[in-house]
């Protein structure tokens, strides 16, 4: 999912890393693993603190933010979930309102799921299968699922119901069985990411009777709390839901706080000074860069910090002048001064350099840099700035006029402001696009604007390789003259295409091999240099003194309900 | 070409307020007197020309002084100072070494006050940025000013349909919210792609040149200085010295330019200063809000807006371009107060 900057922390989802198929680990700032401090009793009231409140909806089948979602896992549930521990275990599928994660039949294109008895909703009700193809119907018949189209659309009739949600019918893709208690899902085509798509909020699952329109509070889900307030002027709460069991400690396991409160709309210094005063106990939002170093001195025990399975970089727009020309692309890439940019981002402490598309632990990582001084050994060291005027040169477009194009927030523009002057150290006429944050994104995605040079940043929804490579990178996904279209470059290589479909397909029987030929088409793709990726950064956690048994899932970050304030 | 007498009108003004002896003295002559004697008024002029200057010795100071770049990111750079090189961004201290914070004042030649996040000089940068508010904050003025006199002239003399017509469209553009409307230009010219920039007859205008901001102050503070001017033409038409030109056979354009002009010259003088200090104020809001002067170039509301992420550790980023700010805003308005005790007798007169 691509994030604004998480110093506003609109959209956002997934982070960080799939170290665990990699062999990475999450490491807080104190050196101790993300898991890090020891779990205290239950009880109290868990108080965060926002600056806004989620963009978007609140329906958790429209909603898309990292916000939201960071409480949806703990109100609602999937057939499936990832693990909620912290550290690298956190992006191991488990089952949850199933019983067992089932193997895909038919060519990866069945999926068989027996779902658990007992478990109720926080309303009272039963769950059951039928809830489940409800759940479905209705993320095609609200028409706002930002993913319905792209991500659910392989459930036979999904298609259809993408193009007239009001007579949506999943009769053939979606079969539940109340008598057997069994749940299966028919596709279209095979789908090695379909589990994880039914391990995110647009897939929880909702009683039957949820009104088909977007609601202005969570409906009732089947997690250890319940939502009692939304008010996006004011706060968000959620207490204990009276009908929760622990049904697996994997999947959903009780949560300590007995409530859980986000009081919103205060700004980002003053979430600092609550935190410190114990007003607050976390702070939703990134600190500050002018409040860090008072952080680092003084409460370095409540600072948890911890690397994100994410890429914050620069789109060319490869069929615009002058960056459809390979050398031009090539060129700022090596003359890109990284270590600069993470200055800006914050320092070395919170993001670490990259040239590459995919982050560091994630499926099909393998460390490739060719835009640096002494390139081999995959990581980046310093600017060639020689090379770089070389490939000006040779690429003609020297004295072209770009416009540098970012958000109005501080670090973004910051990182504007350097590549402005970078490329006029170039030759090129650079000229400043900065748009306010609500439009700059819809407006670099859409093809009638043009925009030469773009920033964005991504985080994972989960973890795959396709979720960065193909989504912003694949052909299908460059929609001309579309607010949603989320391969900013335009790029698409028919002969990396190919390659892109074929590893898709290796990954329903073989993710293992799908995975190197992920880390080629990565290598492919960075080579032809439609991005300057920037780097991979880190999130800093600021908690209050009370706040026992700190968790950092790579999947959904601090995980608030595990901690104790008592 | 007659001149409005305050004798005429029953006006009186003594020898003491006047300078002395006002026998065969023009207006502007005894204005003038008036003006040097007071004093304060003079101190802000100068104050005022000062900053003018050292705003357009900018060049000098980063070239030649500082050594430095204001446009330039300067991240990674290092520079020498008590013999010892030290970085212009420094790694945060603490256990954690958070936070990256740029150079402090120095109080020498290099980074005087400082540097900012990208590694800039700022007292460079607000030198730089006099230039740009001034640019900004004058060109606007005399725009607003030249046209609303006009304007003015024309709609006070010849009345009726015409006026209508123009008191209405100020009375539009001074109903338009000024912000809402310089964003709403700004987007709009920002977001144009470089191959179709916004063209205004033979001139091309790029969305991050001064005439921008500049032709948007000065169109919003048009209705500002027309009103007061129109209602002063509506009086003047009146009087006894233009029916006299018209009854002579003096043409129109005649009578507007060589009697009534005259005699409001002095208003639009008075207002001037008023307005640069209003439209320096407007440049530095509008540029603290990303849509006045765009970077890598500087305003004083730009190095405001850069200064903010920095107000707890580097406070100078902020604070040197609002002192800027403040003072300009402050002789200016001083000086204007001047020049209208100076200008416009009126204000001091007493019925006879």
């Amino acid at each position: 999912m691509r994030a604004r900057s998480l110093f506003l922390l609109v959209a956002a989802l997934g982070l960080t890393a799939t170290l665990a198929a990699c062999g990475g680990s999450s490491k807080s700032s104190k050196g101790t693993t993300s898991t890090s401090t020891s779990a205290g009793a239950a009880g109290g009231t868990f108080i965060a603190v926002a600056n806004k409140a989620p963009s978007g909806s609140p329906d958790p089948q429209i909603d898309y933010t990292l916000q939201e979602w960071q409480l949806l896992i703990f109100t609602h549930d999937g057939l499936v979930a990832f693990k909620r521990v912290g550290g690298t275990g956190g992006t191991q599928l488990v089952p949850d309102l199933a019983t067992s994660i089932p193997n895909p039949t038919d060519g990866g294109k069945t999926y068989t799921f027996t779902i658990r008895k007992g478990i109720k909703f926080s309303n009272g009700k039963e769950l059951k299968p039928s809830d489940v193809k409800y759940t479905f119907l209705r993320l095609f018949k609200i028409k706002q699922s930002p993913n319905a189209g792209s991500w659910y659309n392989v459930i036979v009739g999904g298609d259809a119901c993408v193009k007239t949600p009001a007579s949506c019918n999943l009769d053939q893709g979606v079969i539940a069985n109340d008598a057997k208690g069994t749940v299966t899902f028919h596709l279209t085509r095979g789908d090695p990411e379909f589990l994880d798509k039914l391990a995110v909020p647009f897939a929880f699952i909702l009683p039957t009777g949820t009104p088909n329109h977007e609601v202005q509070i969570p409906p009732p889900g089947t997690g250890p709390y319940k939502w009692v307030e939304y008010n996006p002027n004011k706060a968000l709460k959620l207490v204990r839901n009276p009908f929760f069991k622990e049904w697996s400690k994997d999947a959903q396991p009780n949560g300590n706080p007995d409530t859980i409160i986000e009081k919103l709309n205060i700004s980002v210094e003053g979430e600092v000074t609550q935190v410190e005063n114990g007003q607050a106990d976390w702070m939703f939002d990134l600190p500050p860069s002018d409040r860090l170093n008072e952080m680092s001195t003084k409460y370095s025990k409540q600072v948890y910090i911890n690397p994100l399975t994410a890429v914050l970089y620069f789109a060319f727009n490869v069929r615009v002048p002058p960056f459809n020309n390979l050398k031009a692309r090539q060129a700022v890439n090596f003359a890109t001064d990284r270590n600069a940019l993470v200055k800006i981002y914050g320092g070395p402490k919170l993001a670490v350099p990259t040239c590459q598309i995919l982050p560091p632990g994630f499926p099909g990582y393998k460390a490739y840099c060719p835009y640096t001084k002494n390139p081999g050994s995959g990581k980046w060291t310093a600017p060639d700035l020689a090379k770089a005027r070389k490939l000006v040169a040779e690429s003609g477009t020297k004295g072209a006029v770009v416009k540098v194009n970012t958000d109005t927030t501080d670090v973004d523009k910051g990182f504007g402001e350097y590549f402005i002057g970078l490329l006029n150290s170039l030759g090129y006429k650079a000229q400043p696009q900065f748009l306010s944050a609500d439009i700059q994104y819809p407006f670099c995605q859409n093809s009638k604007n043009k925009v030469q040079f773009c920033f964005s940043s991504w985080y994972q929804d989960y973890p795959a390789a396709s979720d960065f490579l193909n989504v912003l990178l694949g052909c299908s996904d460059f929609v001309p003259n579309s607010n949603a279209s989320p391969n900013i470059s335009e790029f698409c290589d028919k002969g990396i295409q190919a390659q892109m479909n074929g590893a898709l397909k290796q990954g329903i029987t073989d993710p293992s091999g799908a995975n190197q030929k992920w880390a080629q088409i990565d290598h492919a793709v960075t080579d032809q240099a439609p991005w300057v990726a920037m780097f991979n950064p880190k999130y800093v956690n600021f908690v209050s003194k009370r706040v026992k048994g700190f968790q950092f899932s790579p999947q959904w970050y601090f995980l608030i309900d595990q901690a104790s304030v008592k | 070409m007659a001149v409005f007498e305050p004798e005429a009108e029953g006006l009186v003004l003594d020898a003491e307020e006047t300078g002395g002896d006002v026998v065969g003295r023009s207006p502007w002559s005894l204005a003038g007197r008036r003006l040097l004697r007071n004093k304060l008024a003079l101190a802000a002029f100068a104050l005022f020309v000062l900053i003018v200057a050292v705003s357009l010795a900018a060049p000098l100071y980063a070239h030649r002084v500082a050594h430095t770049d204001p446009y330039a990111s300067n991240l990674s750079g290092t520079f020498q100072l008590n013999g010892k090189t030290v970085q212009v961004i420094q790694q945060g201290a603490g256990k954690l070494g958070l936070g990256e914070t740029p150079v402090g004042p120095t109080w020498h030649a290099k980074y005087f006050i400082g540097a900012d996040s990208q590694g800039r000089d700022v007292m460079a940068r607000v030198l730089y940025g006099g230039r740009a508010s001034l640019f900004i904050g004058v060109g606007s003025a005399l725009l607003a000013c030249l046209v609303a006199l006009v304007l003015a002239l024309v709609a006070g003399y010849f009345g009726g349909i015409t006026d209508l017509v123009l008191s209405r469209l100020m009375d539009l553009i001074w109903a338009f919210p000024l912000y809402l409307l310089a964003i709403s230009l700004a987007t709009v010219l920002l977001a144009r792609p470089t191959t179709k920039p916004l063209k205004i007859w033979f001139i091309t205008l790029q969305a991050a040149s001064l005439w921008i901001p500049l032709l948007i102050i000065g169109i919003v503070y048009i209705p500002y200085v027309f009103r007061p001017i129109r209602g002063q033409v509506l009086s003047l038409r009146e009087k006894e010295f233009v029916e006299a030109a018209v009854a002579q056979g003096a043409g129109s354009l005649r009578v507007v330019f060589l009697e009534v002009l005259p005699n409001v010259l002095s208003t639009v003088i008075v207002l001037l200063p008023l307005m640069i200090a209003t439209t320096i104020l407007t440049e530095s809001a509008l540029s603290y809000l990303s849509i006045g002067v765009q970077p890598p170039k500087a305003s004083w509301g730009t190095i405001v807006e850069d200064g903010q992420t920095l107000l707890y550790t580097r406070p100078w980023v902020a604070i040197a371009p609002g002192i800027m700010i403040v003072l300009t805003v402050l002789a200016l308005n001083v000086f204007g107060d001047g020049l209208r005790d100076a200008l416009d007798p009126r204000s001091k007169v007493r019925m006879k």
